[in-house]
Protein backbone atom coordinates (compact mmCIF):
# COMPACT_ATOMS: atom_id res chain seq x y z
CA UNK A 1 0.00 0.00 0.00
CA UNK A 2 2.72 2.74 0.91
CA UNK A 3 4.41 1.58 -2.23
CA UNK A 4 1.20 2.56 -4.30
CA UNK A 5 0.46 5.58 -3.17
CA UNK A 6 4.47 6.22 -3.91
CA UNK A 7 3.61 6.16 -7.10
CA UNK A 8 0.46 7.65 -6.92
CA UNK A 9 1.81 11.34 -6.82
CA UNK A 10 3.49 10.78 -10.12
CA UNK A 11 0.68 9.06 -11.65
CA UNK A 12 -1.52 11.79 -10.89
CA UNK A 13 0.94 14.73 -12.32
CA UNK A 14 1.57 12.75 -15.11
CA UNK A 15 -2.24 12.53 -15.73
CA UNK A 16 -2.59 16.25 -14.97
CA UNK A 17 -0.62 17.17 -17.20
CA UNK A 18 -1.96 14.97 -19.94
CA UNK A 19 -5.12 16.86 -19.89
CA UNK A 20 -4.17 20.50 -19.94
CA UNK A 21 -1.79 19.89 -22.44
CA UNK A 22 -4.87 18.38 -24.66
CA UNK A 23 -7.10 21.09 -23.63
CA UNK A 24 -3.85 23.48 -24.86
CA UNK A 25 -4.41 23.04 -28.83
CA UNK A 26 -2.27 25.16 -30.94
CA UNK A 27 -4.03 28.32 -32.59
CA UNK A 28 -2.72 30.34 -35.49
CA UNK A 29 -2.80 33.40 -35.19
CA UNK A 30 -4.97 35.92 -36.86
CA UNK A 31 -3.13 39.22 -38.58
CA UNK A 32 -3.71 42.86 -39.90
CA UNK A 33 -5.81 45.46 -38.59
CA UNK A 34 -8.81 44.73 -36.63
CA UNK A 35 -10.91 47.06 -34.58
CA UNK A 36 -13.79 46.89 -32.00
CA UNK A 37 -17.18 47.27 -32.73
CA UNK A 38 -20.22 47.57 -30.13
CA UNK A 39 -22.81 45.14 -30.98
CA UNK A 40 -26.42 45.35 -29.94
CA UNK A 41 -28.07 41.87 -28.61
CA UNK A 42 -31.66 41.10 -28.84
CA UNK A 43 -32.79 41.88 -24.91
CA UNK A 44 -31.12 45.48 -25.73
CA UNK A 45 -27.45 44.80 -23.75
CA UNK A 46 -24.62 45.46 -25.79
CA UNK A 47 -21.27 43.44 -26.27
CA UNK A 48 -17.98 44.49 -28.00
CA UNK A 49 -17.00 41.91 -30.76
CA UNK A 50 -13.43 42.29 -32.95
CA UNK A 51 -13.67 42.89 -36.68
CA UNK A 52 -10.68 41.22 -38.31
CA UNK A 53 -8.91 42.79 -41.52
CA UNK A 54 -10.73 40.18 -44.66
CA UNK A 55 -9.65 39.68 -47.90
CA UNK A 56 -11.95 42.16 -49.78
CA UNK A 57 -14.11 40.87 -53.22
CA UNK A 58 -12.11 40.36 -55.72
CA UNK A 59 -12.99 39.26 -59.46
CA UNK A 60 -9.96 38.22 -61.85
CA UNK A 61 -9.48 35.67 -65.10
CA UNK A 62 -8.12 32.70 -64.08
CA UNK A 63 -5.66 30.24 -66.36
CA UNK A 64 -9.03 28.97 -68.27
CA UNK A 65 -10.12 33.03 -69.08
CA UNK A 66 -13.02 32.17 -66.27
CA UNK A 67 -13.64 35.30 -64.68
CA UNK A 68 -13.27 34.01 -60.47
CA UNK A 69 -14.21 35.98 -57.63
CA UNK A 70 -13.81 34.86 -53.67
CA UNK A 71 -17.15 32.31 -54.21
CA UNK A 72 -14.15 30.09 -55.73
CA UNK A 73 -13.19 30.13 -52.52
CA UNK A 74 -15.79 29.62 -50.15
CA UNK A 75 -14.56 27.04 -47.38
CA UNK A 76 -12.15 26.82 -48.46
CA UNK A 77 -8.29 27.69 -47.23
CA UNK A 78 -5.86 29.06 -49.38
CA UNK A 79 -2.22 29.83 -49.94
CA UNK A 80 -1.96 32.86 -51.81
CA UNK A 81 1.33 34.33 -53.56
CA UNK A 82 2.56 37.06 -56.29
CA UNK A 83 4.58 36.43 -58.80
CA UNK A 84 5.44 36.15 -62.44
CA UNK A 85 6.21 33.40 -65.46
CA UNK A 86 9.37 35.08 -66.61
CA UNK A 87 10.45 35.46 -63.60
CA UNK A 88 14.05 34.03 -63.02
CA UNK A 89 14.72 35.01 -59.38
CA UNK A 90 12.79 33.68 -56.62
CA UNK A 91 9.17 32.59 -58.12
CA UNK A 92 10.86 29.23 -59.25
CA UNK A 93 11.80 28.53 -55.78
CA UNK A 94 8.18 29.05 -54.21
CA UNK A 95 6.61 27.65 -56.32
CA UNK A 96 8.87 24.58 -56.20
CA UNK A 97 8.21 24.85 -52.32
CA UNK A 98 4.52 25.09 -52.71
CA UNK A 99 4.18 22.71 -55.12
CA UNK A 100 5.71 20.02 -52.49
CA UNK A 101 2.79 21.11 -50.05
CA UNK A 102 0.20 20.77 -53.23
CA UNK A 103 1.52 17.37 -53.69
CA UNK A 104 0.89 16.39 -50.15
CA UNK A 105 -2.71 17.91 -50.06
CA UNK A 106 -3.89 16.64 -53.86
CA UNK A 107 -6.72 14.89 -52.09
CA UNK A 108 -7.77 17.32 -50.07
CA UNK A 109 -10.38 19.61 -51.68
CA UNK A 110 -10.68 22.22 -48.21
CA UNK A 111 -7.23 23.67 -49.77
CA UNK A 112 -6.65 25.39 -52.60
CA UNK A 113 -3.92 27.42 -53.75
CA UNK A 114 -4.31 31.17 -55.97
CA UNK A 115 -1.12 32.35 -57.44
CA UNK A 116 -1.40 36.65 -58.88
CA UNK A 117 0.84 37.28 -62.06
CA UNK A 118 2.06 41.12 -61.51
CA UNK A 119 3.21 41.03 -65.23
CA UNK A 120 0.24 42.45 -66.40
CA UNK A 121 1.96 43.08 -70.32
CA UNK A 122 2.93 39.15 -70.69
CA UNK A 123 0.97 36.93 -68.41
CA UNK A 124 -2.29 36.61 -70.19
CA UNK A 125 -4.70 33.77 -69.43
CA UNK A 126 -3.43 31.53 -72.06
CA UNK A 127 0.30 31.66 -70.53
CA UNK A 128 -0.60 31.29 -67.33
CA UNK A 129 -2.26 27.85 -68.25
CA UNK A 130 0.88 26.59 -70.22
CA UNK A 131 3.16 27.63 -67.11
CA UNK A 132 0.14 25.70 -64.97
CA UNK A 133 0.72 22.15 -67.13
CA UNK A 134 4.23 22.65 -67.08
CA UNK A 135 4.06 23.12 -63.20
CA UNK A 136 2.18 19.91 -63.27
CA UNK A 137 -0.42 21.22 -61.43
CA UNK A 138 -4.11 21.19 -61.46
CA UNK A 139 -7.74 23.54 -60.88
CA UNK A 140 -7.07 23.29 -57.17
CA UNK A 141 -4.25 25.84 -58.12
CA UNK A 142 -5.66 28.72 -59.53
CA UNK A 143 -3.51 31.39 -61.53
CA UNK A 144 -5.21 34.65 -62.22
CA UNK A 145 -4.54 37.95 -64.36
CA UNK A 146 -6.19 41.01 -63.63
CA UNK A 147 -5.44 44.98 -64.48
CA UNK A 148 -2.25 46.31 -62.70
CA UNK A 149 -4.29 48.78 -60.37
CA UNK A 150 -5.94 45.39 -58.68
CA UNK A 151 -3.40 42.92 -58.25
CA UNK A 152 -0.86 45.76 -57.11
CA UNK A 153 -3.83 47.07 -54.65
CA UNK A 154 -4.75 43.69 -53.45
CA UNK A 155 -1.09 42.56 -52.90
CA UNK A 156 -0.31 46.00 -50.82
CA UNK A 157 -3.35 46.64 -49.04
CA UNK A 158 -5.11 43.07 -48.47
CA UNK A 159 -2.36 40.54 -48.26
CA UNK A 160 0.09 42.65 -47.30
CA UNK A 161 3.15 41.55 -50.04
CA UNK A 162 4.85 44.56 -51.76
CA UNK A 163 5.04 44.19 -55.63
CA UNK A 164 6.30 46.68 -57.79
CA UNK A 165 7.30 47.39 -61.54
CA UNK A 166 11.36 47.80 -61.72
CA UNK A 167 13.12 48.77 -65.03
CA UNK A 168 16.28 48.74 -63.52
CA UNK A 169 15.49 44.45 -62.46
CA UNK A 170 16.64 42.23 -65.15
CA UNK A 171 13.33 40.59 -65.36
CA UNK A 172 11.12 43.98 -64.93
CA UNK A 173 9.68 42.80 -61.84
CA UNK A 174 10.51 42.76 -57.96
CA UNK A 175 8.20 41.47 -55.35
CA UNK A 176 8.42 39.83 -51.95
CA UNK A 177 7.94 35.65 -51.86
CA UNK A 178 5.15 35.44 -49.52
CA UNK A 179 2.83 32.48 -49.23
CA UNK A 180 -0.03 33.95 -47.32
CA UNK A 181 -2.30 31.35 -45.23
CA UNK A 182 -6.03 32.96 -46.18
CA UNK A 183 -8.88 30.99 -43.85
CA UNK A 184 -12.53 30.05 -44.62
CA UNK A 185 -13.59 33.41 -43.27
CA UNK A 186 -11.19 35.31 -45.56
CA UNK A 187 -8.86 36.14 -42.63
CA UNK A 188 -5.23 36.00 -43.29
CA UNK A 189 -3.30 33.57 -40.77
CA UNK A 190 -0.07 33.33 -41.77
CA UNK A 191 2.66 33.96 -44.08
CA UNK A 192 5.60 32.75 -45.10
CA UNK A 193 8.89 33.28 -46.97
CA UNK A 194 8.46 30.71 -49.74
CA UNK A 195 12.34 30.52 -50.94
CA UNK A 196 12.92 29.57 -46.67
CA UNK A 197 12.67 26.05 -46.57
CA UNK A 198 12.62 26.65 -42.94
CA UNK A 199 9.26 28.41 -43.36
CA UNK A 200 7.42 26.76 -45.98
CA UNK A 201 8.33 24.28 -43.21
CA UNK A 202 6.27 25.81 -40.75
CA UNK A 203 3.56 26.61 -42.92
CA UNK A 204 3.52 22.71 -43.64
CA UNK A 205 3.09 22.38 -39.77
CA UNK A 206 0.06 25.23 -39.88
CA UNK A 207 -2.09 24.29 -42.16
CA UNK A 208 -3.38 21.05 -40.05
CA UNK A 209 -3.79 23.18 -37.79
CA UNK A 210 -6.17 25.48 -39.09
CA UNK A 211 -7.55 22.82 -40.81
CA UNK A 212 -8.31 21.67 -37.55
CA UNK A 213 -10.23 24.74 -36.46
CA UNK A 214 -13.02 23.85 -38.80
CA UNK A 215 -13.66 20.16 -37.84
CA UNK A 216 -15.75 20.53 -35.30
CA UNK B 1 69.48 -6.95 -49.39
CA UNK B 2 70.78 -3.58 -50.00
CA UNK B 3 69.87 -3.96 -53.86
CA UNK B 4 65.97 -4.54 -53.17
CA UNK B 5 65.85 -1.74 -50.42
CA UNK B 6 67.04 0.55 -53.24
CA UNK B 7 64.66 -0.88 -55.31
CA UNK B 8 61.93 -0.32 -53.59
CA UNK B 9 62.89 2.89 -52.60
CA UNK B 10 63.49 3.83 -55.99
CA UNK B 11 59.72 2.48 -56.92
CA UNK B 12 58.51 4.78 -54.21
CA UNK B 13 59.93 8.03 -55.02
CA UNK B 14 58.63 7.20 -58.90
CA UNK B 15 55.06 6.45 -57.45
CA UNK B 16 54.62 9.85 -55.14
CA UNK B 17 56.18 11.46 -58.31
CA UNK B 18 53.17 10.35 -60.47
CA UNK B 19 51.04 10.66 -57.89
CA UNK B 20 51.41 13.76 -56.72
CA UNK B 21 50.89 14.84 -60.48
CA UNK B 22 47.59 13.72 -60.69
CA UNK B 23 46.25 15.14 -57.27
CA UNK B 24 47.69 18.33 -58.69
CA UNK B 25 45.35 18.16 -61.41
CA UNK B 26 43.00 16.75 -59.33
CA UNK B 27 43.11 19.74 -56.74
CA UNK B 28 42.65 22.24 -59.38
CA UNK B 29 39.47 20.49 -60.27
CA UNK B 30 38.27 20.23 -57.07
CA UNK B 31 38.95 23.92 -56.53
CA UNK B 32 36.69 24.30 -60.25
CA UNK B 33 34.16 22.08 -58.38
CA UNK B 34 33.48 23.87 -55.24
CA UNK B 35 33.33 27.26 -56.59
CA UNK B 36 31.36 26.27 -59.39
CA UNK B 37 28.89 25.13 -56.41
CA UNK B 38 28.82 28.53 -55.16
CA UNK B 39 28.13 29.95 -58.25
CA UNK B 40 25.56 27.55 -58.99
CA UNK B 41 23.69 27.92 -55.76
CA UNK B 42 23.84 32.19 -57.04
CA UNK B 43 22.48 31.63 -60.04
CA UNK B 44 21.03 28.25 -61.05
CA UNK B 45 19.63 26.54 -58.36
CA UNK B 46 16.26 28.41 -58.27
CA UNK B 47 15.19 26.79 -61.62
CA UNK B 48 17.28 23.39 -61.75
CA UNK B 49 16.98 22.92 -57.83
CA UNK B 50 19.34 21.71 -54.98
CA UNK B 51 20.32 18.56 -57.11
CA UNK B 52 19.88 19.11 -60.38
CA UNK B 53 16.36 17.61 -60.50
CA UNK B 54 14.72 20.29 -62.61
CA UNK B 55 11.00 21.69 -62.11
CA UNK B 56 8.32 20.27 -63.69
CA UNK B 57 8.00 20.82 -67.26
CA UNK B 58 9.57 24.35 -66.50
CA UNK B 59 13.00 23.95 -66.02
CA UNK B 60 14.98 20.61 -67.42
CA UNK B 61 17.21 18.16 -64.79
CA UNK B 62 21.05 18.23 -65.27
CA UNK B 63 20.74 14.41 -64.43
CA UNK B 64 20.74 13.81 -68.21
CA UNK B 65 24.23 12.31 -68.55
CA UNK B 66 24.26 11.93 -72.34
CA UNK B 67 23.20 15.13 -73.21
CA UNK B 68 25.53 17.07 -71.12
CA UNK B 69 28.28 14.75 -72.51
CA UNK B 70 27.06 15.13 -76.44
CA UNK B 71 26.55 19.27 -75.80
CA UNK B 72 29.63 19.60 -73.68
CA UNK B 73 31.04 21.98 -76.48
CA UNK B 74 27.86 23.94 -76.21
CA UNK B 75 27.20 24.25 -72.46
CA UNK B 76 29.16 27.64 -72.37
CA UNK B 77 27.07 29.28 -75.60
CA UNK B 78 24.06 28.40 -72.83
CA UNK B 79 25.33 29.67 -69.56
CA UNK B 80 26.22 32.94 -72.24
CA UNK B 81 23.82 33.55 -74.13
CA UNK B 82 20.68 31.52 -72.86
CA UNK B 83 18.43 29.36 -74.50
CA UNK B 84 14.61 29.67 -76.06
CA UNK B 85 13.19 26.59 -78.46
CA UNK B 86 12.68 23.33 -77.76
CA UNK B 87 14.70 20.78 -76.42
CA UNK B 88 14.73 17.15 -75.57
CA UNK B 89 16.08 16.24 -72.12
CA UNK B 90 15.92 12.98 -70.32
CA UNK B 91 13.34 11.54 -72.38
CA UNK B 92 10.75 14.51 -72.11
CA UNK B 93 10.34 17.56 -74.22
CA UNK B 94 11.18 21.47 -72.60
CA UNK B 95 9.91 24.23 -74.42
CA UNK B 96 10.65 27.89 -73.60
CA UNK B 97 13.24 30.58 -72.47
CA UNK B 98 16.52 30.11 -70.49
CA UNK B 99 18.09 33.46 -69.37
CA UNK B 100 21.11 34.86 -70.41
CA UNK B 101 24.30 34.67 -67.89
CA UNK B 102 26.37 37.38 -70.19
CA UNK B 103 27.68 38.31 -66.97
CA UNK B 104 29.75 35.21 -66.24
CA UNK B 105 33.52 35.81 -66.93
CA UNK B 106 35.30 32.83 -69.16
CA UNK B 107 36.60 31.38 -65.16
CA UNK B 108 32.93 31.34 -63.94
CA UNK B 109 31.77 29.41 -66.95
CA UNK B 110 34.35 27.05 -66.95
CA UNK B 111 33.71 26.43 -62.73
CA UNK B 112 29.98 26.00 -63.69
CA UNK B 113 30.41 23.26 -65.96
CA UNK B 114 33.01 21.42 -64.23
CA UNK B 115 30.54 21.57 -60.79
CA UNK B 116 27.57 20.69 -63.40
CA UNK B 117 29.23 18.18 -65.42
CA UNK B 118 30.35 16.02 -61.97
CA UNK B 119 27.07 16.46 -59.88
CA UNK B 120 24.17 14.91 -59.68
CA UNK B 121 25.69 11.43 -60.99
CA UNK B 122 27.90 13.20 -63.69
CA UNK B 123 31.43 12.37 -63.92
CA UNK B 124 33.05 14.19 -66.73
CA UNK B 125 36.25 15.79 -65.55
CA UNK B 126 37.84 18.83 -65.77
CA UNK B 127 36.67 21.61 -68.51
CA UNK B 128 39.22 24.26 -68.32
CA UNK B 129 39.29 28.26 -68.57
CA UNK B 130 40.95 28.25 -71.82
CA UNK B 131 38.12 25.89 -73.81
CA UNK B 132 35.41 28.52 -72.62
CA UNK B 133 37.40 31.26 -75.54
CA UNK B 134 37.13 28.51 -78.02
CA UNK B 135 33.62 26.93 -77.43
CA UNK B 136 32.31 30.45 -77.22
CA UNK B 137 33.30 31.27 -80.94
CA UNK B 138 31.48 28.55 -82.18
CA UNK B 139 28.43 29.35 -80.52
CA UNK B 140 25.64 28.96 -83.36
Amino acid sequence: MKYLSNLSIPVFFAILFCLTSCKNERKLPIYGEREAKTIKNEDGTTKTDSIYQTIPDFKFLNQDSVLITNAKFKDKIYIADFFFTSCSSICPVMHRNLKSIYDNYKDNPDIMYLSHTIDFKYDKPSVLKKYAQKLGVGPQWQFVYGPKEEIYGIAEKNYLVAVMEDKNDKDGYVHQGWLVLIDKDRRIRGAYDGTNPESVAQLTKDIPVLLAEYKK
Amino acid sequence: MRKTFIAVLFFLTIASIIYSCQSAEKVEQDMYYTNGRDLYIKHCQNCHGAKGEGLGELAPPLTDTLYLKENKTRLACILKNGLSGTIKVAGKEFEGKMPDFNYLADIDIAQLIVYITNSSGNKQGMYKTEQVATDLKNCK
